[in-house]
C-alpha cells in the first residue's frame, strides 16, 4: 500500500519517512510507515486512540527512536548521531497535548530560553522577537506571567511561540487541543490556521475535523500501527475509499 | 437575581476575647475540662522552670567559660581573626541583603545581627573585655549599615560580583583563621579551634560542599551511562548504610593509614571531609526525589526547542526540582548542624565537647544543666534561624504554588 512511495529520495519532500518501524517492548506500535511531507504542505493525522499517530509525529525530532526504516529532515538523516538530531530539533518546533511550558520561567522567558541558550541570540533581541511572537499569537499582555497564572488555552499559544521562537521550518502538533476546555479551542486552533497559512509546513494529530477541512492539504489515517488511507480533506471526507475511515469518521463525527 | 443587589459580601465572623476562648477552649464539656487539666499542669511547669532560670542555675559556669564556648583554646590575643572573619560574613550578608532584596536573605541577616548583638551582651556580661563586646556590636551595626548602604546608595552593585566576593571569602576566612607562612599571621592549628567557632566552620562547610556534591551524586545516579550511574548509587548506599559516627572515625583514624606517611591531613579538615562525604550521600537522594517529580514532558519540551543534555539539566529539571526539595533539604542540613556534635568523638571539642571540658572542672560540678540549657539554646537559635530563612526561601520561590 506504500508502493506509490518507493520512487521518492530525500530531496522529494521536507520530510521523508520509508518503511518506519517502532516496537515498545513487544508492542508494534508503527508497521513501516512510509510518508513525505512536501515544503508548506499541512498534513492532519488522525485515527482511533493507540494507532501509533502521536507516536509516529514523536520519532521525526527523536523524542522516539525509530528502530527500523529512515527518517530524512530537510535531507538530514536522523541517526543516533547527536549532531544529527540536534541539527533536526533546531528545524522542527513541537507543540504538545499538556503544553509543557515550563512553570518556573515567565510566558516570555519560556519562549526566549531557545534563542538565548541555543541560538547564541543577544537577550533584547531575543526579547524584542519573543514579545513579536507573543503578539503574533495574541497574548502580549500576558508576557510576565508565569504559566500557571494563564488559562489553558493561552498556555498552548505561549507554547506555540516558544517553538516558533526557534524559527522552525516545520512543525509538529501533537493533539494541541485535547486537554483544552471547549470554549479555548477556537484561540488555539486560529493561530494553528494562520501559521498554515503563512507557508508553515505543518504536520497535526488532531480530531478537530472542521480545522483539518478548512486548512489541511492532506489527511492521513492511522490505525494499528499502519496508514489506513490518505487523502485531500475533500477525499477523506466526502469519498473514502476505506471502510475503516468511513467507521472511524461516523464515529468522531456522530 | 442579576446585578450588584445578588452580589453579598461573605458574612463577618467577628469574635471578641470571651467568643474566643469559648470557640476554642470551651466549646464542649471535655474540651473545658482539657484545658483546665493543662492548666493546671503547665502552670507550675512553667512557674518551677522560670524560678530555677532566675533564681537558683548557676549561669557563672557559662559567663566565666564564655571564651571555651565560642571559641575554644583558640588563642584570645588572637582572636580578633575571628571577629574579622564574622564582619566579612556581616558585610557580605548586608550587602546581599540589599542587592538580592529577598525575604530569605533578609532574614538571615536579621538574625546574623541579632545572634552577635546577643553574643555581644553576653561577652559583657562574662567580662571578656570592651574590645571584644565592641567587635561584635559593630559587626551586628554592620549588617545594617551595608543593608541600608547598598539600598540608598549603591543600588547597581552586580550580582555576580558580589557572588564573586562570597567566593573569595571562603579562601580568604581560612587564610585569616590559621594563618600562612610568609604573613605576620601566626599559624593557629586547627586543633585549637573549638567551641561555637568550630560547630560552625564544620555546620558551613559541610552544608556548602555536600550541597553540589550531592546534586552531582543525583544526576549521576539518573545517569544513561551506566558506569556513572553504578558508582554513584553504589556510593549512596554504602555511605547511607554506616553511621557517621563510622565515617567519622574512619576519617581521622584509618584515613591516615592509607596515606603516605609525609601527607598530613588536619583533623578538623578530616572531619569536615567525613560530613560532606556523609551529607553528599543525603543530599543526593532528596534532590534525586525532586528529580523524579519533574513530568517527562518538561525534558521532551527542553529537547523540542533543542537544548541539550546539560543545558536541560541546568535550565529546566534542577532550577524545578532543587525548588521542591529546599524543605527536606533544610531539614537535613538542621539535622546536619546537630550532627557536628559527634566530632567530639574524634577528639574534637565543637560546642558540646567544650561543654563537657567545661563541667570536667571541678569548680562546677554539678552544673550539667545549666551547660546543657545553654548549649540548647545556641543550637536552637542557628536551627530555628535556618528553618525560618528556609520559610522564607520556599514562598519566594513559590513551592506548592508553581
Amino acid at each position: 500500500m506504500s508502493d506509490h512511495l518507493d520512487h521518492a529520495g530525500p530531496a522529494a519532500g521536507i520530510i521523508v519517512c520509508r518503511d518506519v518501524h517502532k516496537w515498545f517492548g513487544d508492542l508494534h506500535v508503527l508497521r513501516g510507515i512510509d510518508m513525505t511531507v512536501k515544503a508548506g504542505e499541512v498534513v492532519v493525522i488522525f485515527g482511533p486512540s493507540g494507532s501509533g499517530k502521536s507516536t509516529f509525529i514523536r520519532t521525526i525530532n527523536r523524542l522516539e527512536e525509530h528502530q527500523r526504516g529512515e527518517i530524512f529532515v530537510d535531507g538530514i538523516e536522523l541517526t543516533n548521531d547527536i549532531r544529527n538530531i540536534a541539527a533536526i530539533r533546531s528545524e522542527i518546533g513541537m507543540v504538545f497535548q499538556q503544553f509543557n511550558l515550563f512553570p518556573h520561567l515567565t510566558a516570555l522567558q519560556n519562549v526566549t530560553l531557545g534563542p538565548i541558550r541555543v541560538r547564541k541570540l543577544r537577550r533584547d533581541r531575543a526579547e524584542q522577537q519573543g514579545m513579536d511572537l507573543l503578539e503574533r499569537v495574541g497574548i502580549p499582555e500576558q508576557a510576565h506571567k508565569y504559566p500557571a497564572q494563564l488559562s489553558g488555552g493561552q498556555q498552548q499559544r505561549v507554547a506555540i511561540a516558544r517553538a516558533l521562537a526557534m524559527q522552525p521550518k516545520i512543525m509538529l502538533f501533537d493533539e494541541p487541543t485535547s486537554a483544552l476546555d471547549p470554549e479555548m479551542i477556537s484561540e488555539v486552533l486560529d493561530v494553528m490556521r494562520e501559521l498554515a497559512v503563512s507557508g508553515m509546513t505543518m504536520l497535526c494529530v488532531t480530531h478537530e475535523m472542521g480545522f483539518a477541512r478548512a486548512v489541511a492539504d492532506r489527511m492521513v489515517l492511522f490505525d494499528e500501527g499502519l496508514i489506513v488511507e490518505e487523502g485531500p480533506p475533500s477525499q477523506i471526507f466526502e469519498a473514502p475509499a476505506q471502510a475503516r475511515t468511513r467507521q472511524f469518521l461516523s464515529q468522531i463525527l456522530h | 437575581m442579576s446585578g450588584q443587589d445578588s452580589l453579598l459580601p461573605p458574612p463577618t465572623l467577628a469574635l471578641g476575647p470571651a467568643g474566643w476562648l469559648r470557640q476554642n477552649l470551651f466549646s464542649t464539656w471535655y474540651n473545658a475540662l482539657l484545658t483546665i487539666v493543662l492548666v493546671a499542669f503547665l502552670v507550675p511547669l512553667v512557674a518551677v522552670t522560670l524560678r530555677w532560670i532566675v533564681t537558683e542555675a548557676r549561669w557563672g559556669v557559662v559567663t566565666a567559660n564564655l571564651r571555651l564556648f565560642l571559641i575554644g583554646q583558640y588563642p584570645f590575643e588572637e582572636a580578633w581573626r575571628i571577629w574579622l572573619s564574622l564582619t566579612m560574613l556581616s558585610v557580605l550578608t548586608g550587602v546581599s541583603a540589599g542587592v538580592y532584596g529577598g525575604a530569605t536573605v533578609r532574614t538571615l541577616a536579621t538574625w546574623l545581627a541579632a545572634g552577635q548583638a546577643l553574643l555581644a551582651a553576653l561577652a559583657a556580661v562574662s567580662g571578656l573585655g570592651p574590645a571584644v563586646v565592641l567587635a561584635l556590636v559593630a559587626n551586628a551595626a554592620l549588617v545594617w549599615v551595608a543593608f541600608l548602604a547598598v539600598r540608598w546608595r549603591l543600588r547597581s552593585v552586580s550580582h555576580r560580583l558580589v557572588g564573586f566576593a562570597w567566593l573569595a571569602s571562603i579562601p580568604i576566612s581560612v587564610i585569616l583563621l590559621q594563618g600562612i607562612r610568609g604573613l605576620p599571621l601566626p599559624i593557629v592549628t586547627s586543633n585549637l579551634w573549638g567551641g561555637l567557632l568550630l560547630t560552625f566552620l564544620l555546620a558551613i562547610v559541610g552544608i556548602l560542599l555536600s550541597f553540589p556534591f550531592g546534586v552531582l551524586l543525583a544526576l549521576g545516579r539518573r545517569s544513561s551511562l551506566p558506569a556513572v550511574r553504578f558508582l554513584s548509587t553504589a556510593y549512596i548506599e554504602l555511605i547511607r548504610g554506616v553511621p557517621l559516627v563510622t565515617i567519622l572515625f574512619m576519617a581521622a583514624v584509618m584515613l591516615p593509614l592509607f596515606l603516605p606517611s609525609n601527607v598530613r591531613i588536619d583533623q578538623v579538615l578530616r572531619a569536615m571531609v567525613g560530613i560532606t562525604l556523609f551529607s553528599a550521600a543525603y543530599v543526593a537522594e532528596n534532590v534525586r526525589g525532586g528529580l523524579q517529580a519533574i513530568p517527562l514532558g518538561q525534558v521532551e519540551a527542553a529537547h523540542a526547542i533543542g537544548l541539550n543534555a546539560f543545558q536541560t539539566n541546568r535550565f529546566i529539571v534542577l532550577p524545578q526540582a532543587l525548588r521542591a526539595v529546599i524543605p527536606a533539604n533544610v531539614g537535613l542540613f538542621i539535622s546536619l548542624l546537630k550532627d557536628t556534635t559527634l566530632v567530639t568523638i574524634v577528639g574534637l571539642l565543637e560546642l558540646l565537647g567544650i561543654g563537657r571540658a567545661v563541667l570536667a572542672q571541678p569548680q562546677w560540678f554539678g552544673a550539667q544543666l545549666e551547660v546543657y540549657v545553654f548549649i540548647a539554646a545556641v543550637f536552637f537559635v542557628l536551627c530555628y534561624t535556618m528553618s525560618q530563612a528556609s520559610y522564607r526561601l520556599e514562598t519566594a520561590l513559590g513551592v506548592g504554588t508553581r
